[in-house]
């Protein structure tokens, strides 16, 4: 590489403004039509909140919740590829990454077993069944108070590879 | 025909079918075909006459699983949830719908069968659907089906929350308060009791014996067979005697066949309906949402991948321009 050529990394730009805000809004969607599973939205008021009567039909919730869930899916392979094709060399994954990518995986994978067992040929044991509703309750919490610290102590997902910035900037 | 009567269900390798059921199996072989193994009941509503033999076989076998509550019940919190208590002595006896103690009853109608006007009687309990939205939408999988087509809900850890009613679409679990896992928790705040409905028999049918209602009927109502010999048994019958079938098709597909000898649609405009007591209209597959989504949920990592590659492809292509004509660098 020639020295007064540097070598440019893409930035993440797209991602930074258009991903990752939608991811939030899905999230927080997913928060509330998952909770919604439980029949707490009516008992406590909330079903009757103008414009928020939703939350309190269980197959309103339930649609939204498998329509979110199809939505985070199209935006996690995405993420995944651009990362590996774009951004690797330039970033690497923060441990507050591997947190997060952790919890959501266990999210996801509990939650494609709780889809299976909603199929009309698919009946698992009863604990098994038990264990996977509330570990996927537990880890979408454990998701929640995580993402509460890392907004305290402002960790984001990439950290920039600093030896990868040493080319002079022109402007 | 292996169609069962109290006589020949023993005989039968459905016994060892039902006890395999009952015993708890693990991931992955737990997961199998509706149809392997799934017994149906069918209900000639012709032959009854109302005796209520079945409901007081029903009563009798499972008192023991009935809720005996502790009072005074704990204050609940926001006030407007409801205590429903059927613990009294004259609740308890209630028998004109369905209760936390009353898992079957006989519901009635006057119709016209050849040309002559009849009051006609039928059992009404738990459907046992094949895709079961009360136990597929139970947030803690107390409500759940097994393998041999039985619906039950755990009263060990069901909070009677009662999404597994609003869900049904026959309205058939019943709560009583006071009783249950809630008390151990927040008992002001969550929860409200347990769920009760009519379990099949599971304990009775894991032994290899008939449930109660139908082992008690002097008529011989019901029949309990595989499913698709149940099936193909009622679509004879339809054929030949001009009987019409209910819940072979409703909510998808249910464990429990009706026989009448009149449309259901007549007969949904006799019955009394309201709380407790279910209705005969036509009900579309609940959960076929849920199918349809899930076929989904397995195409959108490819358009989520195809979209990464094409913007890896762009950038690259970007990359490969003389800097200055870069501006997103
Ligand atoms: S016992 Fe048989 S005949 Fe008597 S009410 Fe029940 S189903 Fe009808
Ligand atoms: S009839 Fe209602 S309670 Fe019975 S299995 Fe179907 S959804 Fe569940
Ligand atoms: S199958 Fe058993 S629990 Fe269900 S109605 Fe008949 S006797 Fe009652």
């Amino acid at each position: 590489m020639k020295p007064n050529a540097p070598k440019r990394y893409p930035k993440p730009y797209i991602e930074q403004k258009v991903i990752k805000p939608v991811y939030l809004v899905l999230l927080f969607m997913m928060g509330l039509t998952g909770f919604g599973q439980m029949p707490i939205f009516k008992r406590y008021y909330i079903a009757d909140i103008p414009g928020l009567e939703w939350t309190g039909k269980f197959y309103v919730t339930h649609y939204l919740h498998y329509l979110g869930a199809i939505v985070l899916f199209v935006l996690f392979a995405y993420v995944i590829v651009t990362y590996f094709g774009l951004f690797r060399r330039s970033h690497a994954l923060s441990k507050a990454a591997y947190v997060r990518i952790f919890l959501l995986a266990a999210i996801v994978v509990t939650g494609i077993f709780r889809t299976l067992k909603n199929l009309p040929n698919v009946v698992f044991s009863p604990n098994f069944t038990m264990f996977n509703d509330i570990s996927h309750l537990a880890f979408m919490m454990l998701l929640m108070v995580s993402g509460i610290v890392f907004s305290i102590t402002k960790s984001g997902w990439l950290v920039p590879r600093a030896f990868r910035q040493t080319a002079p900037r022109n402007d | 025909m292996t169609l069962l009567t109290r006589r020949s269900f023993l005989k039968t390798g459905l016994a060892t079918a039902g006890a395999a059921c009952a015993s708890q199996v693990p991931l992955p072989a737990a997961a199998q075909t509706k149809n392997d193994g799934e017994l149906a009941t069918l209900i000639d509503i012709r032959k009854c006459v109302g005796c209520e033999a079945c409901v007081e076989a029903c009563r009798e076998v499972n008192a023991a699983k009935y809720p005996e509550p502790e009072k005074p019940f704990p204050k609940m919190y926001p006030s407007r949830v409801k205590v429903a208590d059927w613990s009294g002595e004259d609740k308890r006896e209630v028998r004109d719908r369905l209760t936390p103690y009353n898992w079957l009853f006989i519901q009635w109608a006057t119709v016209v069968v050849d040309g002559e006007e009849q009051e006609i009687s039928f059992p009404r309990r738990c459907m046992h659907c094949q895709n079961p939205p009360c136990a597929d939408l139970c947030p803690w999988g107390a409500a759940r089906k097994l393998k041999n087509g039985i619906t039950l809900i755990h009263a060990d850890i069901c909070l009677g929350g009662r999404k597994c009613q609003v869900v049904c679409p026959w309205d058939i679990p019943q709560r009583q308060t006071g009783v249950g896992l809630y008390l151990d928790l927040l008992p002001s705040f969550a929860g409200n009791g347990v769920m009760y409905k009519c379990d099949r028999c599971y304990n009775r049918i894991a032994q290899g014996e008939l449930p109660a209602c139908i082992e008690q009927c002097p008529e011989e109502v019901q029949t309990i067979g595989p499913r698709s010999e149940i099936i193909a048994e009622a679509h004879r019958i339809a054929n030949e005697e001009g009987a019409y079938i209910y819940g072979e098709k409703e909510n998808g597909g249910t464990n429990t066949i009706y026989l009448s000898p009149v449309p259901f649609e007549t007969l949904n405009r006799s019955v009394d309906k309201g709380p407790g007591k279910p209705h005969f209209a036509p009900v579309e597959d609940q959960m076929a949402h849920a199918d349809n989504m899930a076929k989904a949920m397995l195409i959108a990592p490819f358009a989520g991948l195809a979209a990464g590659v094409s913007r890896v492809i762009r950038a690259a292509r970007r990359a490969d321009e003389p800097p200055e004509d870069n501006h997103e660098a």
